[in-house]
């Protein structure tokens, strides 16, 4: 079962110095416990291009598709059993990056 | 036997085996939407054929057969259609076999998936007294006064989050027990208050039916977790309480005060059992929690047949006591009140004078103010309190209670 765990950020600008350790160090971990499939940072929402392809000419919108204040960072793809084991991943993940996260699972397979 | 005998047989297995049943079923089969609909359709066969078979020598042996058999012909006929879907979606039950002597009992189970920190709080308030109370949704939505669709849509929500998320079907480790723990008190808890001092201005005041099966529940839990010392100090505390139920709203519906209460009106069976509870875990020495706390501070009150042979100092220790691993204004807000009688309303108030900025929405605040400031002759000023708390106030009995006490100022 796969658990998509999204980092949740409100200030632009990329993890500090520290950060990057703790979050190397967390995914080293997760890695050895065998319950990493796919992780990555993403660059500032503005960065963002929306794409509509639905109708006869394909449009491309700037920015992001949803303004907020908060907006999704980065994330990571963990394997785990169950929810349990998902969401003390999930708080180890928040420690790391130090931003709240959130856990939704994929379907399951 | 009589139909009346055999649907009090009924109603009887009911109270005593549904849990057991759903949890049984769930383990069983790992979803609780099958175990729940097969419990309630063996409940319903057992209301149906009992008076006419005979109630059977096992009441709880037969309704959990019933209900397999419910459940496997459901499966079957769904097994047709989607059986790969609804294997990747059945619940996880990964434990080892069980150490003999350890938690054997699957009700357990079932309370601690219904009160997973993952659902919100009055979610796992419906689940637990859908799947482990066996109360009707339309009973659960009555008593919490939301309309049956949408409590039937808050438990349905629940058991999706719970099916897509694979939350386990299991005790937590013991690592993470005691939060978890604590997580099923407060829903019990919960359940309780809302049952004692109900919201609304149409509703009786007190929901005996919240206040009996928040009582039950944890007994249940009492009896799987017995050396648990929270689950007993909420027992206990709730005891004490439900003891003093008749006694605390008057006649014509008014809210009767702890020190104003005909106490020979008290449930002496209920304080017995609570106050051994509450000695029983003073005996084992360990540092109590807070359930644990409140409850001593009610064995105090309690044990006082006068309301003027009430140990203050006691009670002024035990909120000390609670201060130190719960510093919350509400405490403080509790302290005061035996402050008041300990030291007299002029210290008490100015201790809550400092909470103004943080209780100033909360009616209790109001309302101790009020009486402090009546006691203390000022009348102006308790009057303004007693505006303010009967405004924030959703109780009717209280709000009768406070408007003649204000209404009584000079």
């Amino acid at each position: 079962m796969q658990y998509l765990v999204s980092v949740i950020d409100d200030k632009s600008g990329s993890a500090t110095e520290d950060e990057m350790t703790a979050i190397d160090a967390f995914n080293a971990d997760v890695q050895a416990a065998g319950h990493w499939v796919f992780a990555g940072g993403l660059n500032a929402p503005s960065t963002a291009t929306v794409i509509d392809n639905r109708g006869a000419e394909t449009l491309f919108t700037d920015g992001p598709f949803l303004e907020s204040k908060e907006y999704i960072a980065g994330f990571w793809i963990f394997e785990a059993p169950d929810l349990d084991v998902a969401l003390k991943l999930a708080a180890g993940g928040s420690k790391a990056c130090n931003r709240r996260v959130e856990v939704r699972p994929f379907f399951g397979e | 036997m009589s139909v009346t005998d055999a649907h009090e047989a009924a109603t009887r297995a009911h109270h005593q085996e549904w849990a057991r049943v759903v949890a049984a079923l769930t383990r069983r089969f790992g979803d609780l939407d099958i175990a729940e609909e097969a419990a309630a359709e063996a409940f319903a066969t057992a209301v149906e054929r009992w008076p006419a078979d005979g109630v059977p020598p096992n009441p709880g042996a037969w309704l959990t057969t019933t209900a397999n058999r419910k459940a496997i012909d459901r499966i079957r006929r769904e097994s047709k259609r989607d059986d790969k879907q609804r294997e990747a979606q059945m619940l996880r039950d990964d434990d080892p076999p069980q150490p003999p002597g350890a938690i054997e009992d699957d009700r357990l189970r079932l309370i601690f998936t219904c009160c997973h920190p993952a659902l919100a709080l009055e979610a796992r308030v419906a689940l637990t007294l859908r799947l482990v109370g066996g109360l009707t949704v339309a009973e659960i939505a009555r008593a919490f006064l939301v309309r049956e669709t949408a409590m039937e849509q808050r438990i349905t929500r629940a058991k999706a989050k719970i099916k897509a998320n694979r939350v386990p079907y299991r005790v937590p480790s013991a690592e993470d027990l005691p939060v978890r723990v604590s997580g099923v008190l407060a829903a019990l808890f919960l359940v309780f208050n809302e049952g004692y001092l109900a919201t609304g201005s149409g509703t009786d005041p007190v929901r005996r039916e919240l206040t009996a099966e928040a009582i039950r529940l944890t007994r249940l839990i009492r009896a799987l977790m017995p050396r648990d010392g929270e689950v007993t100090g909420l027992l206990a505390l709730m005891l004490l309480t439900e003891a003093r139920r008749t006694a605390r709203i008057s006649a014509d519906g008014e809210l009767v005060t702890l020190g104003e209460q005909d106490r020979g009106a008290w449930d002496t069976a209920l304080i017995a059992e609570g106050h051994h509870l509450v000695r029983e875990r003073l005996a084992t020495g360990e540092r109590p929690g807070r359930y644990q706390i409140l409850a001593a501070i009610n064995a105090v009150h309690t044990d006082a047949r006068d309301v003027r042979d009430t140990d203050w100092s006691q009670v002024v220790a035990l909120y000390d006591q609670l201060a130190r691993i719960d510093p919350s204004p509400i405490v403080v807000l509790n302290r005061a009140i035996a402050v008041a009688e300990l030291d007299g309303p002029d210290v008490a108030l100015a201790a809550i004078d400092r909470l103004d900025h943080k209780l100033a929405g909360y009616h209790a605040f109001h309302a101790t103010r009020a009486d402090l400031l009546r006691r203390l002759g000022r009348s102006g000023q308790s009057r303004a309190a007693y505006d303010r708390a009967i405004e924030l106030a959703g109780n009717t009995a209280e709000t009768a209670y406070l408007t003649r006490r204000r209404d009584q100022l000079g």
